[in-house]
This record gives structure tokens, C-alpha cells and sequence, in this order.
């Protein structure tokens, strides 16, 4: 079992820290296939957090084929992670470097290049006024 | 998100004499959201609520709770609303047992269970009395009294402005936990807008009588940047994106936009902002907006 916390002040929305600290446990090994999440009760007593945002984070964690949620029993950490094939990782080394020879001839520093890349890797939002 | 909406406000408006404490509002609340109103006081965040309870008659547009008009039919829609009203007044020298005794003769759809539980998990026993409770075991027995009745609705106005930090993180978590439970809808009034990042799924931020945002807080975080370059005319990215506040300083310029899509530039350095700064940048400029027109007011 895994223990949740907030950084309030991040701007990460809440249901994000939750998928990333899970993502984060799977990675170092503190979460095995099988093992099972908090509840959304237990999340929601221990950070005081709208119960919304945990299913919100489960869904999202289930959508990417991290965990399983069994209906009425819980949600689990699905049993096998995809993992990235080497040959992958390097192809998109590469065609990344290739982007970052050009990023850097066009002038882009590091920090520019870093900005622009979670700019992209966030999907362009609208927000409504009334 | 179930059905139909648990509250709907259609060019809402409520005036005491020439003062218009709520004006032109249109909003939706869905079912199972917990929204938070914010605004400074005055906002009119009291009035919406006492409207949807038809406390007070609308002097302009309509408002519909759990479908139905809370004036024109109020069986229809008071026993399916909790509402705890600004400083959760209760009978100061009842007992807590006369309390609930009250709650049960008032609600036919009370449910004891609820009540009972919820007391003991308080620790609080039903001989003491109420004036002799602190502010957060009154605010506690308050929101008892209102789930008790087993609402669809919990409206709860500035229910934690008074109560210290720990009382106030337990009295959200009794109203969380009753969301985990019941699937209830929530709406509750705030002038604090720390905690309601994480109480809160929605979010409508009201100043001078007037909406001034309403959304998702998920969207809105992500939909709000504050951009910091050399100082320049903020012109070319208002074209683009939505300018809520912009200050300059000899050499720099910083802008906070809502963003209409992707907003990397080269010229700009970016960072996220959070909730509260999204909520001051809005209320920052409309009071802006409002010591612009105050001179021509006098003037006429």
C-alpha cells in the first residue's frame, strides 16, 4: 500500500500528483503487480481531497493500462507493464537529438527547449467565461 | 456526472434598492460536483445561495434547484436541500439530543442513523449543549443536522471562515466523506480560496454581483499561464490569448492569459500559476475595472 501526499502550491492539478506518484512507486519497485490502491475513501479522509479527483486519477491510471479497478472490491495494480522495447527508446533518442541539433541552431537554449516541450506534451485547453 | 443539473441560474438577479447584490447570473451546477463559490465579501455569494433555498425572491431571470423553482414549489425542492447557513446558528441552549430531536420533527426524510453515527464519530454526547461547544463541534453538529435530513443538495455558506485550521480540515472532510458516500451535490461559499483546490471540482468566482469565471478546476489550472519576457506592449498576445492581469516593470513584463491553445514563444518565460493567483488575478481586475468607472459615476 501506498501512502498519498499533496504539494498544494505546485499548479499540478491533484488528480495528476496522484497518477504521477503511483507511476512513480510502479517505477521503484514500491508497487507490484496485484497490489492494491488505497480506496477512494481512504484517499479522501486522508487528504481531504474531493472524492471525484481519486476516480478521476484511477480512470486515468486504468486508461493507461497501469491499474485495474474491480468493480466493488478495488483497484489494483494491473499485472503486466508494458514495457518500452529497447530498440524503441533509441529510434526516439535519436530522432529527439536530430530535433535538438535543430532546436539549438535556431537558437533555442536549453530551458527554451525543456518550455516548449511541456508546452506540446500539454493537450491546449480552453477555458470557459462567463 | 447523473441527469439533469442540481442547479441552473438563468440571468439570475436580486436587488436591494438601487444595489444590485447579484446581477445577470447564468450558471450551471452539476449534479455530483462539489463547487466552490468565491468571491470578496459582498460578492453576492450569500444572495445566490438564499435564492436557491427562496429565502429571497429573484428580482430578474430564474433559478431552477433539482429542477424545480424554490419559490413557486418549495415541496419539491427544500427537503432534498441541506443548508447551513453563515455561522451555522443553532438554539445555543439546547442539547445536542434536543438538537437532533428538532432536526427529526422538522425533516420527514431524517434519518437517524445518519445523525447517530455522525455524533458518535464526533465524540460528542447528546447532554451536552450546544453553547458550550467549541466552533467547530457547533459547525460539526450544523452539518449533522443538514445530512441527517439526507439532502441531494448540501449548501453550505462560508462554513469554515470562522474555525481554526485543524476544525476546518475535519468539517470538509465530514462533508467529503458524505460525497463519497452519497454522491451528493455541494455548493459552499468561501472568501478563503486555500483548500479549495483539493475540496473542489468546480469553481465560480463572483465579485461586485457578477460572475466573473466559471469552470472546471482541472481546466482552469491548466488553461491559466503566467508569462514573464522583456518588457513589451501586451498587445501581440492578447490577440492570441486572454490577458486577466499584466504588470510591467521598467525592464520586464509579466502577464497572466488565459490561453487559447498552445503558448510557448521564445520571447516568454512560462509558469504554472495556482488556484489562488488565477482567483486574485480575476477579482485583481475587476476591482481595477471598478476604480475606473467610479470617478465617471461621481462625475455624472
Amino acid at each position: 500500500m501506498i501512502e498519498f501526499h499533496l504539494e498544494t502550491r505546485s499548479g499540478v492539478p491533484t488528480y495528476l500528483q496522484l497518477v504521477q506518484q503511483v507511476r512513480q512507486a510502479v517505477r521503484l519497485g514500491i508497487l507490484h503487480p496485484g497490489d492494491q490502491l488505497p480506496t477512494v475513501k481512504e484517499v479522501v479522509e486522508k487528504l481531504t481531497i474531493n472524492p471525484n479527483t481519486v476516480l478521476r486519477a484511477y480512470r486515468e491510471l486504468d486508461l493507461e493500462g497501469l491499474a485495474e479497478g474491480r468493480r466493488g472490491v478495488g483497484t489494483f495494480i494491473a499485472s503486466a507493464q508494458p514495457p518500452v522495447p529497447p530498440n524503441d527508446v533509441k529510434t526516439l533518442r535519436s530522432s529527439l537529438q536530430r530535433w535538438i541539433d535543430r532546436a539549438r541552431t535556431a537558437g533555442l537554449d536549453d530551458e527554451n527547449m525543456a518550455a516548449l516541450f511541456a508546452d506540446t506534451l500539454r493537450p491546449p485547453t480552453i477555458s470557459r467565461v462567463a | 456526472m447523473n441527469e439533469s443539473p442540481a442547479l441552473e441560474a438563468t440571468a439570475l438577479g436580486k436587488r436591494y434598492g438601487s444595489n444590485w447584490a447579484l446581477r445577470d447570473c447564468t450558471l450551471t451546477i452539476p449534479a455530483g460536483s462539489v463547487t466552490a463559490l468565491v468571491g470578496p465579501n459582498g460578492a453576492g455569494k450569500t444572495t445566490l445561495l438564499q435564492l436557491a433555498v427562496g429565502l429571497i425572491e429573484p428580482a430578474s431571470g430564474a433559478i431552477s434547484v433539482l429542477g424545480h423553482d424554490p419559490r413557486a414549489e418549495p415541496l419539491a425542492v427544500l427537503p432534498r436541500v441541506g443548508f447551513v447557513a453563515q455561522d451555522h446558528p443553532l438554539p445555543r441552549r439546547f442539547t445536542i439530543g434536543e438538537t437532533l430531536r428538532l432536526g427529526r420533527e422538522l425533516n420527514p426524510s431524517w434519518d437517524d442513523a445518519v445523525a447517530e453515527r455522525r455524533i458518535d464519530e464526533l465524540g460528542l454526547s447528546r447532554r451536552q449543549r450546544v453553547g458550550t461547544l467549541s466552533g467547530g463541534q457547533q459547525a460539526q453538529v450544523a452539518l449533522t443536522l443538514a445530512l441527517a435530513k439526507r439532502p441531494e443538495l448540501l449548501l453550505l455558506d462560508e462554513p469554515v471562515a470562522s474555525l481554526d485550521p485543524l476544525a476546518r480540515r475535519e468539517f470538509l472532510t465530514g462533508v467529503l466523506r458524505a460525497v463519497t458516500e452519497t454522491g451528493i451535490t455541494v455548493v459552499l461559499s468561501s472568501h478563503i480560496v486555500a483548500d479549495l483546490e483539493r475540496i473542489c471540482d468546480r469553481l465560480i468566482i463572483l465579485a461586485n454581483g457578477r460572475t466573473q469565471l466559471v469552470g472546471s478546476i482541472e481546466e482552469l489550472l491548466a488553461g491559466h499561464r503566467l508569462l514573464t519576457g522583456p518588457r513589451t506592449d501586451a498587445a501581440a498576445v492578447a490577440r492570441v490569448h486572454t490577458v486577466i492581469r499584466e504588470s510591467h516593470t521598467e525592464r520586464q513584463t509579466t502577464l497572466l492569459v488565459r490561453a487559447n491553445g498552445h503558448v510557448y514563444d521564445a520571447c516568454w518565460e512560462l509558469h504554472e500559476v495556482d488556484l489562488e493567483e488565477i482567483v486574485l488575478a480575476y477579482l485583481g481586475m475587476t476591482s481595477a475595472a471598478a476604480r475606473v468607472e467610479a470617478p465617471a459615476a461621481v462625475a455624472r
